[in-house]
């Protein structure tokens, strides 16, 4: 089965969940002066659900035939493209999510930009350090400064 | 409307508005250069920025300057490198390759520029005419109107994917209208599918979304296979154009802003479709001598599709400042931002914010204007962008990927819904599933749902549909647009079967 028709099959899953809650769990909590009105919470949803339900089985059941084109990438050949390095830049960024509030901005923005310089096959240290850092204290400075946002420069043990 | 575009004047003349076009036209040039990096990106990354200036008439004139700007700089790369940065530029690499490497890359340069001005001033005029007269019509419309107009844009966007994608718009479409459900609606005032996740109380983040929609996935297609980068700017001597070569492009330019901008106002076409039809019309239409230069070099070829995508930009915004409804995935980061700022934008915009609606238009003549003067003299220095190492540019555009959802919500939870999304939307890109119907689903949800809900009451059920006929004619409409291209192709299917088969008899 081709990669379209799967995602169809996980969107119909999804279509199911939803059509599910919305059929069947959302009404039962309402307050009853709502069930008088023409429109629930829960109407829009129901409509949804069908619609979704019926399009997904629509590509499931291949009444729609279309040629899958071949994207600027193949993914049946993903292992032959630098899969590596996109693994691990989606990490570096869930670490980078996790690591931001409690290391705060300036160390952990540089970390992500010197580490993901370093994934991606950088070596030379004395440019790429200057030019995180500099970056950093750059992007920290019109964030905080100039859009007033507040974002905590370090960890909480120093202050910041 | 002298009045209305004195006050856009005196709005997007001042001095900050001003500095919004140039930086907005710059930033825009210079990531648009990107391969890869299309507008929608762009935009997504820009909107933070745009929003925490609190001002509505500058946010949008600095967006839409970004957007003229990126969809120049896809051209110059495409031009330049053969590698175009955006879907609409596509087209102009036809001609403009060829001509850069017949080292008139200069030239190619100014027609380009010239013709994307000529489009996108052309397009300004027209929306400067038609806007005002839709927006009166519109004011005519009540809830059910509207909802069914939404359903009309919605499947028109289905409907121009392209065959074989109507059901995958449908979808896409579905998911964005189920996903504006999630989280305690205005209407309602009840938490709804959050799963008692508090972050999911105010739903998912719109700059969230759209950073994961596609900044990311075009970031990661960048990582998975590089693209070459390096422009050949030693090329880039000679800018100027002949007298006789101005007049053979004038009536091109003429013929696509026109066909341009009324493309660019159906939802869903837009400036790719606009370029791709500019550029076959006038190949049809040229002499025979000329025809056989397009896909040579031929000036013509590379004026038709950079008009035709400047003024399809420009279309763009008629539904968008009329009807508030988005009809592509770029106008709809577009209303997200403008929602962000608490500006609805409809039919009433013209009337309660004037400043907005035509600072916006006397921005598109600057923008253009920026673009002529500004940047084309700047191409040669602008073009050494190409030249970043990607090990820099990546971490940056997603440093800045994440920065945009993070700054959009203040919380760090959405980083990690960002990384989900943005690894779902890849996959989804893989799959070719197209990706811009769910932003546009997910922006219209609300708008959507609650048109519905008000018809609904008013009418004290679904009676609104067959009461009000111009509701009932819009939903027609919609569901013939759904219909149809599936029809058509299977009528396509069903000649090419019996075609052959037709043939097979004679011989026998």
């Amino acid at each position: 089965m081709a990669l379209d028709r799967w995602i169809a099959l996980i969107l119909l899953g999804v279509c199911l969940a939803y059509g599910y809650a919305a059929w069947f769990t959302m009404d039962g909590n309402l307050a009853p002066f709502m069930k008088r009105n023409p429109i629930w919470p829960s109407t829009f949803p129901k409509v949804l659900s069908v619609f979704g339900i019926v399009a997904t089985l629509f590509i499931l059941l291949g009444f729609e035939k279309g040629t899958l084109k071949v994207a600027d990438i193949d993914y049946r050949r993903l292992t032959e493209y630098h899969l590596g390095q996109a693994l691990l830049l989606l990490a570096l960024m869930v670490a980078y999510a996790l690591c931001l509030r409690t290391l705060g901005f300036i160390p952990s923005t540089s970390a992500f930009l010197i580490l993901g310089s370093f994934i991606l096959g950088e070596r030379k240290w004395l440019v790429l350090i200057p030019v995180a850092l500099i970056a950093t204290v750059f992007v920290w400075y019109l964030v905080q400064e100039v859009l007033g946002i507040y974002m905590r420069p370090l960890p909480g043990f120093f202050g910041g | 409307m002298l009045e209305g575009l004195l006050i856009g004047l005196t709005t997007a003349l001042s001095f900050q508005n001003l500095a919004m076009v140039v930086a907005g036209c710059l930033i825009g040039t210079f990531i648009g250069m990107l391969p890869g990096l299309g507008p929608m990106s762009i935009i997504a990354i820009m909107i933070p920025v745009a929003i925490s200036m609190g001002d509505p008439s500058a946010a949008l004139i600095l967006l839409a300057g970004v957007y003229y700007g990126a969809i120049f700089g896809g051209s110059t790369s495409s031009i330049l490198l053969n590698a175009p940065g955006v879907a609409g530029t596509v087209a102009s690499s036809f001609d403009g390759y060829p001509m850069a490497r017949q080292g008139k890359a200069g030239k190619a340069l100014t027609i380009a520029a010239i013709a994307s001005f000529a489009g996108g001033t052309i397009g300004a005029l027209l929306l400067m005419i038609f806007a005002p007269a839709l927006s009166s019509v519109a004011l005519l419309f009540h809830s059910a109107e509207y909802f069914a107009l939404m359903v009309v844009g919605l499947s028109a966007i289905a409907a121009f994917a392209g065959t074989g994608q109507v059901a995958k718009a449908m979808i896409m479409t579905i998911l964005g209208l189920i996903m504006a459900t999630v989280g305690e609606g205005a209407l309602f005032n009840l938490p709804r599918f959050t799963m008692g996740v508090m972050d999911l109380q105010s739903g998912f983040g719109f700059i969230t979304l759209a950073m994961a929609m596609f900044a990311l996935p075009e970031a990661l297609f960048l990582v998975l296979k590089p693209k070459k980068l390096e422009g050949d700017d030693d090329e880039i001597k000679d800018l100027r154009i002949t007298g006789a070569e101005a007049k053979a492009i004038a009536p091109v330019i003429g013929r696509q802003s026109l066909q341009g901008f009324f493309i660019g106002v159906l939802p869903g076409a837009g400036a790719t479709i606009a370029s791709f039809l500019g550029y076959a019309v006038e190949r049809n239409i040229a002499p025979k001598a000329e025809q056989e230069e397009f896909g040579k070099g031929s000036i013509k070829g590379l004026a038709a599709p950079e008009t035709a995508n400047n003024a399809a930009c420009t279309g763009s915004f008629v539904p968008l400042l009329t009807l508030g409804i988005p009809g592509s995935g770029t106008t709809a980061i577009l209303l997200g931002a403008l929602i962000a700022l608490n500006v609805s934008p409809g039919p009433r915009l013209m009337i309660d914010e004037p400043q907005i609606f035509w600072a916006v238009i006397m921005s598109m003549f600057i923008g253009n204007l920026v673009l002529l003067i500004l940047n084309l003299p700047l191409i040669p220095y602008i073009a050494k962008v190409l030249a970043v190492p990607r090990n820099y540019l990546i971490p940056f555009i997603l440093f800045f990927t994440l920065m945009g959802a993070y700054i959009g919500q203040n919380n760090a939870t959405e980083l990690l819904l960002l990384v989900g999304f943005g690894i779902c939307a890849t996959a989804l890109k893989f799959a070719d599933y197209p990706l811009a119907p769910l932003l546009i689903g997910f922006i219209l949800g609300g708008m959507m749902e609650d048109n519905f809900a008000r018809s609904m009451q008013l009418y004290d059920g679904i009676s609104f549909i067959w009461e009000r006929p111009m509701t009932l004619g819009l939903l027609v409409i919609a569901a013939i647009l759904v219909v149809l291209p599936s029809f058509r192709a299977r009528r396509v299917e069903a000649q090419a079967v019996d075609s052959p088969g037709r043939s097979g008899a004679s011989e026998t």
